[in-house]
């Protein structure tokens, strides 16, 4: 699809375009940019070059680090929570106290300071000026401060390790009363360290998100219209808005129910007797939180979820020589998920003691989202669908991605039906869906993104061979830790338990405790294979021409690669096309770069964008 | 080639592990197997659409394998496949949606005829409180919880006069005869969770929530707590027995009513006090 209508049919060159008007007869027009360039601050020294940096470039890779840095503490955790389940008493350190405290940390880790923070600040920083074409963020030195917030955020929340009780152990989702009262791993301190952190990493993402959004759509090259963005923006774009909205309701109730600890204040706390003694809290509403919070926490799970479609759906076009299937739905599609997310937050509530009538009306919404979802999932196995697939590791990572995304989707129709999850909330099948459909799919992507965008990072390919090796224990590991997961579920085993001890319908599930634990060992330590593969490649990966994967978004057609600060040397490209010209008939090559003006390409029937 | 088949394999091997898994659901004991029906009709539908789209993406593989020069198709829309897609999605989800909400329906709907039961949630652990003769429970509060009056009963209100109180983790129902349980906690979140009868619901401080159930199979169940509270969580644990109407009964006979409960305290402090004159008549000696 590009600027021209078939110009192979019509003989005389007509000028139509969604974009063009007034170019006369040059089939290359592209209407001027209206506004002067902005002036970048350019590093001189290291410290502004690479600390207090405010390339996005540089401060994307500032996030990832920092992300995968809290990544591995949390699959550290993870393993320790592993043993205790499948070898128990193995270890004295392992008490109950610590093992709500690393249930806690790691949950709340890996959703918001891995995976948020990964696909915003990582990949948000790092592709959305290049995918649009500008020169950087529109407010670098903001940009540079949410980084650093982000940083003293993720400070502070190690930092709660280290304080009198430790961290907290209150479960991700710190349900009060219990956060902040005694009976709880870390009520005193840990507690507060942790919305303390939570809140500075409000305040930093704030700072990084308008970045995001503003840059979107203000500071898109010329012919770059919003009908024409690689589905990864419009992913970032649109996960940017709902954090923008959700935030600000875990900031509350963050600030709220450090209130309540502090000054005793009652937001969530009712009469509450507790060792025969009657506290000073009364009226206020345990349920009220958990609204707050999961109009928060829903709309977080498409935070994570939508840059991953949009990554992917990009990833699979290119390695599949084929233009995205029903790109135009596909925007709609993550659009209208966004929207919804705001009206489902509930149904993680259905037996919390809200009002029963509200189950009617949060499982009919969650069904609607399905509609939309589906859709998108059906246009990636039609993108491979008479393609040409080169099946290397960012393929493998993206069919990987397919698989487990359906599987998780669907077991959360199973409890987005209201009914279906009276007897499975809270159990093990809860643990298994949500790493299934927000844990391992968006880590599939965030891998494939990786092994496809290093080469432009770098300037080298990370080691296939390697790569292949770490996608399949990562797959088929993580796969057969999950899958048989649900079925602990559907027994009745429920989550966040210590001990599975005695019931004689649990104890039927010690050998298979054992066998995900041994699985979870194993697909942890394969991500030392990536780790060593990326460190390894910065000096000895193979190196990589320009444009390697033969793709048509802007970021590969950056003069030098990687690219510098600015990004684009001297004068910023001109846009003729969307991002999906692949195996277009007529053309000589099987790929038309989005700079590509009609002129060059006179023989290709290109559709209209 | 051999991507596809690793991938053919995980299809196959989710099927099978479906099929043979030892690991199922208990043996239902309630009248909750609608529940289950609506699983097994999510099994259908849901596990239809898993092996359809998993089965379609491992043909791609195979057939659509990289090969230099390939001819691929170029069109960006089709839009009558879009539309069917669409239609047929939007059946599927309204396949499971109808039955769950019926079944929702139900579980919010309380026979007038159940017998009501108030869990009394703690940390960690649970107490149960039935209505006396009257049928009715007498309104309470958590401010007025004490030694003499661990439920907090209203003491102006006659219908509490009555209650049933008992104080252990054993509760008993009578078989074929439905229960509402009315939650309470005096501390923190908990979740009253029989895996047998299917049914759950938060017990929140500062309100009654309820669900309810008709137990149908004799036997002596595990109770869990099914939400987070603390370090106990997974200690917190209860016994319900279903048993027959006659043995019911007679388990019923041997918990005392509140104000049985209250006049023995009476005694007891009116004993202690004279305990302690002797006491201090002695000392004074």
């Amino acid at each position: 699809m590009s600027d021209d209508l078939n110009i192979k049919k019509s003989s005389k060159i007509k000028t139509k375009s969604s974009s063009v008007s007034g170019g006369g007869t040059d089939i290359d027009y592209v209407r001027p940019a209206e506004l002067p360039e902005q002036d970048l601050y350019h590093g001189h020294s290291f410290i502004t070059k690479w600390i207090f940096c405010q390339d996005a470039k540089v401060i994307g890779i500032q996030y990832t680090l920092t992300a995968v840095f809290t990544g591995v503490v949390g699959l550290i955790l993870s393993w320790m929570m592993r043993m205790q389940l499948g070898f128990p008493e193995l270890f004295p350190f392992l008490t109950a106290e610590s093992y709500y405290q690393f249930v806690t940390m790691h949950g709340m880790i890996m959703v918001v300071y891995l995976l948020t923070a990964l696909f915003l600040g990582g990949f948000g920083n790092y592709l959305i000026p290049l995918m649009v074409g500008a020169r950087d963020m529109v407010f670098p030195y903001v940009n540079m401060l949410s980084y650093w917030m982000f940083f003293v955020a993720v400070v502070v929340l190690m930092a709660s390790f280290f304080v009198p009780g430790g961290p907290t152990g209150s479960g991700w989702t710190l349900y009060p009363p219990q956060a902040i009262l005694e009976g709880t791993p870390g009520s005193e301190y840990g507690i507060l360290l942790m919305l303390i952190s939570l809140s500075l990493f409000v305040i930093g993402f704030t700072m990084g998100g308008l970045n995001y959004v503003i840059t979107i759509l203000q500071a898109r090259t010329r012919g770059m219209t919003l009908m024409r963005m690689p589905l990864t923006i419009w992913g970032i774009f649109t996960a940017t808005v709902l954090a923008l909205l959700a935030f600000p309701a875990l900031l509350v109730s963050s600030i709220m129910m450090t209130l309540d600890k502090v000054l005793g204040t009652s937001f969530f706390m009712p009469t509450i007797i507790k060792a025969g003694e009657l506290l000073s809290y009364d009226g206020g509403s345990p349920i009220l939180f958990q609204h707050l919070f999961w109009f928060f926490g829903h709309p977080e799970v498409y935070i994570v979820a939508l840059p991953a479609f949009g990554i992917v759906s990009d990833l699979i076009s290119v390695h599949s020589r084929k233009n995205i299937f029903g790109y135009r739905m596909m925007v709609w599609a993550i659009v209208i998920i966004g929207a919804l997310s705001f009206f489902v937050w509930a149904h993680h509530m259905y037996v919390s003691g809200m009002t029963p009538w509200f189950g009617f009306f949060f499982a009919t919404t969650t069904l609607i989202i399905a509609v939309p979802t589906a859709l998108k999932v059906y246009n990636w196995i039609l993108t491979l669908w008479r393609g040409n697939i080169r099946l290397n590791t960012v393929m493998l990572f993206c069919l990987g991605f397919i698989l487990t995304f359906v599987n998780g989707g669907i077991t959360g129709i199973f409890l987005g039906n209201v009914v279906v999850d009276v007897p499975l909330s809270d159990t093990y099948f809860v643990i298994a869906h949500f790493h299934m459909v927000m844990g391992i799919a968006p880590l599939m992507v965030i891998f494939g993104a990786i092994y496809h965008w290093y080469p432009l990072i770098t300037g080298r390919f990370l080691d296939e061979k390697l790569g292949k090796w770490h996608f399949w224990t990562t797959f088929l590991g993580a796969y057969s830790i999950y899958f048989p997961m649900h079925y602990l579920g559907f027994i009745g085993v429920p989550r966040r338990y210590f001990e599975m001890y005695d019931s004689p319908y649990v104890t039927s599930a010690v050998g298979m405790n054992e066998f995900i634990s041994v699985a979870a060992f194993i697909v942890g330590a394969a991500q030392f294979i990536f780790f060593f593969n990326v460190v390894r490649s910065l000096r000895l990966g193979k190196r990589a021409e320009k444009n390697p994967w033969k793709a048509n978004s802007l970021e590969w057609l950056t003069p030098s690669m990687p690219p510098e600060h600015g990004n684009f040397g001297k004068e910023l490209p001109v846009v003729h096309r969307w991002a999906y010209d692949y195996n277009v008939p007529g053309a000589k090559k099987d790929y038309i770069t989005q700079t590509t003006p009609p002129s060059e390409v006179l023989g290709a029937e290109v559709e209209k964008t | 080639m051999w991507t596809g088949l690793v991938f053919l394999g995980v299809i196959i091997g989710s099927i099978a592990f479906h099929i043979w898994t030892p690991w199922w659901w208990t043996d239902i004991a309630s009248n909750w197997s609608k529940m289950d029906d609506t699983i097994i009709l999510s099994f259908w539908i849901g596990g239809g659409v898993f092996i359809l789209v998993a089965l379609f993406m491992v043909y791609c593989i195979f057939r659509y394998n990289y090969k230099e020069g390939r001819k691929v198709e170029y069109k960006p829309e089709d839009k009558k496949l879009e539309f069917h897609l669409t239609w047929l999605t939007t059946l599927g989800v309204v396949a499971l949606l109808a039955p769950g909400l019926l079944v929702w329906n139900d579980y919010i709907k309380v026979p007038d005829n159940a017998q009501h039961v108030e869990v009394m949630a703690w940390q960690w652990g649970w107490k149960y409180r039935l209505p006396g003769e009257d049928g009715k429970l007498g309104t309470s509060s958590n401010k007025i919880i004490s030694d003499s009056n661990p439920f907090g009963i209203n003491l102006d209100d006659p219908n509490g006069k009555d209650d049933i109180i008992i104080d252990s983790n054993e509760l008993h129902v009578a078989k074929d005869r439905p229960v509402k349980i009315l939650l309470r906690s005096i501390d923190v979140l908990h979740n009253y969770y029989v895996p047998q009868f299917r049914a759950k619901m938060d017990a929140v401080p500062g309100i009654v929530s309820f669900y309810w159930f008709e137990p149908n199979k004799n036997g002596e169940y595990e109770v869990l707590c099914a939400e987070y509270c603390g370090v106990g969580h997974y200690a917190m644990r209860g016994i319900v027995i279903v048993e027959d109407e006659e043995n019911y009964n007679k388990w019923l006979a041997k918990h005392e009513t509140f104000s049985s409960f209250v006049a023995k305290q009476k005694n007891d402090n009116i004993k202690n006090n004279q305990l302690a004159k002797i006491n201090n008549l002695l000392n004074d000696k």
